[in-house]
């Protein structure tokens, strides 16, 4: 068994004569996955968070924003769809990569150290399972008004008959619990963008020496720069700055 | 019975040309029904193995190691010596050879040096093709460093790590044939006999050393490319499964031994710092360069602090014995001095086996940041070991074995005196003489494996029909059975020992009995003292060693104990060789032969000889046959580096 | 110095391991790890028990054979060395030592702390070589390879290929070391004609081993003994895509 030549000749010949020459076939390919729907994601969250700044521009700034969305279909249902997509094709490469990477060590050490990895680069797939479930209670929350039972109230529009955002996103912050959750997926997506963002440059190959200190400072800037965004707006509430 | 050389004649230049032209070829539809083993995965193994299956013939090769990149070939660190004259500082395929065989103390075949000198050449073409990341020069051409005191810059290297690039080169060549199906690769197998049927090489039997199984594997040439066997000292500086199994086993064969006691002593190793030491770590030699050796004056001074001794009171020994080479003499010139210094009590640091070997004036000229530049990498290693900064404190060296000139006899065509049985690399005896010369050694490995054995190997074969066609040796064979069996119970009378000593502790008492009496100093009395101590060392292993486990499974202990086991008889052989050559040359000093200035003194007269040592049989003694050398280009003149 | 030492043991790769607790003593400052367990395998041998068997060859740092975990540090907490290279001054006397075995399903373990890397040996079988027949040279000087190039190549060539990174690595990824190999023949002139075929190939092969996928912990780089960068790994990655990119418009060298 120790014959070295035993190489199952294959899976590249395989992989090489099938018209699907796929570079998704590979991990490295996978990763490529991750890090272009990762991008994607990134950009809808760089997006979302400055939409929500307009809070502080007052009640019409922001509802208005969302009604400008609501009423222009191929925005809104573009939108939605390339997210759809960026979602799926992020959680099921995933999960894939995780359940591979877990079979790659069927025996766990027992005294193992880390050395160079860090907290966020360790809990990728629970801050990604974290913002998902989030992200569900958030729809339900903030696009379907699901209310019962839970303390706060929705209401579908205002005066203007545009969404009535501002109200909603005010009264819910009122209620300590749901700020809290709040906070709480805030920061499990600043970890996961941390990582991310530095990461998919190694991924796609866009390192270079000269450039990785860089790219380190700029993702811990950026990851610290949406998370202070978003924060903001519960802060803003807590202390009655935004009511 | 005479021993052939086949070497041609006619003008050395023409030598190797003319032999390949009357070799005789194999039809390239037929090579693929010849099967060869070749055992060993270093730079000679790997690259015959590579070069073989290239060339159609069906090859199985096999390494003790996990992976045949492993073969201590890795561990060379300077360099590898070429003829191609780049620097134009006037070196040349005869210089090359000119040097190597003066170098050798002439005791090497003119005719094998020159075509080494020859094919020098194509071995620096080849790697670099192979992708070998050689060391360059700004404008893309390749660099070139002096090494070993060589007048001309003829070294190629790839930073402190020559011999791992090297090898990585031939293994991946090896590998593109394993990939390609003309090479089977068996990593974790020992060659443990060699079998032996009318007279001709047919095969091997080998422990898979990770399940303990015995196979039998058929050929019809063996190639042994299984390295030195430095390891009879137990401290060296090879790795700790270097052993001289696959060639002792073959020496019992019928295989002659030839100059057993051609040792070379490498002067810059870290010293040894306690019983417990497993093995000696080398330093290269390229400190010598710009670090200057030195010791007390007075044996009175020996246990201050370096830094405490004035300059008048230091002996830099070497330049003042060799003023016209100074630090840069040969190895084997800087090692016994070394040891001059020491017997007369100067030697430094602990049990007083040690010089220094000092950087202090370098980095006064240079500035630290340039011997960091040209050393960091060494001076880490020696701080790592040691712990002692050598930016700071001189370090301390003493000389250690390295490499053995010796092995088993072969012909111009690497074959031995056993038909069908080749020898390359480290293994054979050939072409360094009596003392190997810096970055010689990987020159010599890849000259055998890519540019010799692939013409004199297809001579061989060319001339009987493949046992696959044949049939004429199957598994059933009676001899290839008794090899079986002989395996077999050799591993299980070991294992029934069940004694009281560990493996190790018969291999350091070996090694103690042989670096005292057979190392860098020989005498009569000395070497006839181990020649009556080892019989009894070899008695008592073969009573009282202690195996624990079976031999069904992996065996570490097993293993050592074979490879100790057929030490002990090495090194008897050994002892006999040096005893008989009673004269002082290369590597090989012995205390009766040298100047009134205890230089090396050598005797053309007597000993200008191959001793060729064939096995006598248990308890019997070897016989000695002689191959006399010749020396037409290379004028007889005695070494001087004063 | 003292050591407890907890050592892991199992007889061959079906049957389940487990730790044994050993004493030793009588070590000193200078003894290497390895030495320290030559130490305690004598011990072992001489009251009739089976010593530890595990990897160990050239004992300088070049070989890439030793491969052990010690304490949770893959090659021990010396950075940018061996197990062989680690000496017991790095341990207070009287410290507890836990040994483990390089873990990876693609590293199964033979015996003791020795495990079976020859996924590597396929990795290389795969495209890590130059296709070049011995004899067939041109002169050395007429492939010209600037000093940077050369020089990058060959801090990619100084792998030994001992596995660390897999065994550092959260995933068991063999990455550092593919692309360690992939690169040092992807940068030189010598190793463009085959680079796209060679990258495809042995990532494939890497993949079939069953090693894990890279997420950028930087493990790998920080246990290598070499200190190979993981800067390899970004690149390996680039010329993936660029090789599947050619591979699809030119069908003409499938099939390998």
């Amino acid at each position: 068994m120790r014959i070295a030549d035993k190489r199952e000749p294959t899976e590249y010949e395989a992989c090489m004569s099938t018209r699907a020459l796929s570079l998704t076939h590979t991990t490295i390919g996978k990763k490529m996955v991750m890090a272009i729907s990762g991008l994607v994601l990134f950009g809808f969250v760089i997006g979302h968070m400055l939409g929500n700044l307009q809070i502080f521009l007052g009640p019409d700034a922001i509802n208005g924003y969302s009604h400008t969305l609501h009423s222009t279909p191929i925005l809104l249902w573009g939108a939605r769809s390339t997210l759809l997509v960026a979602i799926v094709a992020h959680a099921v490469t995933a999960i894939g990569l995780v359940r591979l990477n877990r079979a790659a060590r069927p025996v766990a050490y027992v005294s193992k150290k880390d050395v160079a990895t860090d907290y966020a680069a360790k809990t990728m797939f629970l801050s990604g399972i974290t913002i998902a479930l989030y992200v569900v209670y958030h729809l339900a929350h903030l696009t379907y008004g699901v209310t019962k039972g839970l303390g706060y109230q929705h209401l579908p529009v205002d005066k203007n008959n545009w969404p009535d955002v501002y109200h909603n996103v005010v009264h819910s912050f009122q209620v300590p619990w749901c700020t809290a959750v709040y906070v709480l997926a805030q920061l499990a997506l600043s970890m996961h963008l941390y990582h991310g963002a530095w990461s998919l440059f190694q991924s796609l190959g866009l390192n270079h020496e000269r450039y990785n200190e860089t790219i380190r400072s700029s993702a811990v800037a950026v990851a610290m720069a949406v998370c202070v965004g978003f924060l903001a707006v519960p802060i803003a509430v807590f202390f009655g700055v935004v009511k | 019975m005479a021993l052939q050389s086949h070497c041609p004649t006619g003008p050395i230049e023409q030598r190797w040309e003319k032999h390949r032209f009357n070799l005789k070829l194999v039809n390239p539809a037929n090579k693929r029904k010849y099967e060869v083993i070749v055992v060993g995965s270093g730079l000679a193994g790997g690259a015959a193995a590579a070069s073989l299956g290239e060339l159609g013939y069906k090859v199985q090769c096999f390494c003790y190691q996990d992976s045949p990149r492993r073969a201590h070939s890795i561990a060379a660190q300077g360099g590898i010596n070429s003829a191609k004259n780049y620097q134009n500082d006037g070196d040349s395929v005869y210089r090359l050879f000119y040097d190597t065989v003066k170098g050798g103390d002439y005791r090497a075949r003119e005719s094998n040096v020159y075509r080494l000198a020859e094919v020098s050449l194509n071995i620096i073409d080849q790697c670099a093709a192979q992708g070998v990341p050689f060391a360059r020069e700004y404008g893309g051409l390749l660099d070139n460093r002096s090494f070993g005191g060589a007048q001309v810059s003829r070294t190629f290297y790839a930073r402190g790590q020559t011999g791992q690039q090297l090898l990585l080169g031939a293994y991946s060549a090896l590998e593109r044939q394993v990939a390609a199906g003309t090479v089977s690769m068996h990593t974790r197998h020992e060659m443990l006999e060699l079998i032996v049927v009318d007279g001709r090489a047919r095969g091997i039997i080998t422990r898979d050393l990770s399940t303990g199984k015995l196979e039998t594997h058929l050929a019809d040439a063996v190639v042994l490319a299984s390295g030195g066997y430095g390891n009879v000292f137990f401290l060296s500086t090879n790795a700790m499964g270097c052993n001289v199994t696959a060639t002792w086993r073959a020496h019992k064969k019928g295989a002659f031994f030839a100059n057993p006691c051609f040792t070379q002593i490498h002067p810059t190793c870290i010293p040894v710092k306690g019983d417990y030491q497993s093995k000696l770590t080398l330093m290269s030699e390229s400190l010598r360069n710009d670090g200057r050796v030195w010791v007390p004056m007075s044996a009175a001074d020996c246990d201050k602090k370096p830094g405490e001794i004035a300059e008048a009171d230091r002996d830099y020994f070497l330049e003042r014995r060799y003023p016209a080479f100074g630090n840069l003499v040969p190895r084997d010139v800087a090692s016994r001095a070394a040891k001059v210094v020491c017997d007369e009590g100067r030697g430094v640091g602990p049990g007083g086996l040690g010089v220094y070997l000092d950087f202090r004036d370098s980095i006064a000229r240079l500035g630290k940041p340039k011997i960091a530049e040209r050393y960091g990498n060494l001076f880490d290693m020696y701080h790592h070991i040691t712990d002692e900064n050598p930016y700071e404190v001189p370090m301390r060296i003493y000389p250690a074995v390295h490499y053995t000139m010796g092995g088993l006899w072969v012909d111009y065509n690497l074959m031995s005196n056993v038909p069908g049985l080749f020898v390359l690399g480290e293994a054979n005896f050939s072409d360094h003489g009596a003392n190997r010369l810096g970055a010689s050694a990987l020159m010599q490995g890849l000259a055998d494996g890519y540019f010799v054995i692939p013409y004199t190997l297809g001579d061989y074969l060319a001339q009987m029909t493949p046992t696959s066609t044949a049939k004429d040796v199957t598994k059933d064979h009676v001899e290839v059975k008794a090899a079986k069996k002989a395996v077999a119970e050799r591993l299980k009378t070991l294992l029934e020992i069940k004694g009281k000593r560990t493996v190790d502790s018969f291999h350091r008492e070996l090694g103690k009995l042989m670096w005292d009496n057979c190392g860098m100093a020989r005498s009569e009395t000395g070497l006839k003292g181990v020649l009556e101590k080892l019989p009894a060392l070899r008695e008592e292993f073969w009573k009282n060693v202690c195996i624990p486990g079976s031999g069904e499974a992996m065996n570490q202990e097993l293993e050592k104990a074979g490879r100790v086991a057929d030490f002990l008889e090495l090194g008897e052989l050994m002892c006999r060789d040096a005893l008989d050559r009673n004269e002082s040359c290369g590597g090989h000093f012995r205390e009766e032969s040298a100047t009134p200035e205890g230089e090396a003194k050598r005797d053309d007269e007597q000993y200008c000889y191959v001793a060729a040592w064939e096995y006598g049989g248990e308890k019997k003694a070897p016989t000695l046959h002689k191959e006399p050398l010749e020396f037409e280009h290379v004028r007889l003149s005695q070494r001087s580096y004063k | 110095m003292k050591f407890k030492l907890n050592v892991w043991r199992q007889a061959n790769e079906k049957s389940a391991g487990g730790f044994e607790k050993y004493d030793i003593d009588g070590i000193t400052n200078d003894h290497s790890f390895l030495e320290m367990l030559d130490v305690l395998n004598e011990k072992l041998i001489v009251t009739g028990k089976e010593p530890v068997v595990f990897d160990h060859d050239c004992r300088e740092g070049i070989c890439g054979s030793c491969s052990l975990v010690v304490n949770g540090h893959v090659h021990g907490p010396q950075e940018a060395a061996t197990t062989c290279q680690l000496h017991m001054r790095k341990f207070t006397d009287g410290e507890e030592i836990t040994v483990e075995p390089w873990r990876a399903g693609a590293f199964p373990v033979i015996r003791d702390l020795a495990v079976d890397r020859s996924a590597f040996d396929r990795i290389i079988q795969a495209g890590g070589y130059v296709s070049v027949r011995t004899g067939a040279a041109p002169d050395a000087n007429s492939i010209l390879v600037g000093k940077d190039v050369a020089d990058r190549a060959m801090d990619a060539a100084a792998c030994i290929g001992c596995g660390a990174c897999v065994a550092a690595c959260p995933n068991a990824s063999a990455m550092l070391f593919t692309a360690a190999k992939v690169r040092h023949l992807n940068l030189l002139p010598q190793g463009q004609p085959e680079k796209d075929k060679r990258t495809i190939r042995m990532v494939t092969q890497m993949d079939a081993e069953g090693f894990g996928a890279c997420t950028n912990h930087l493990e790998c780089e920080a246990a290598c003994p070499k200190s190979i960068s993981t800067d390899f790994i970004g690149e390996l990655n680039r010329d993936l895509a660029s090789a599947m990119l050619r591979a699809r418009a030119d069908r003409s060298f499938t099939g390998g």
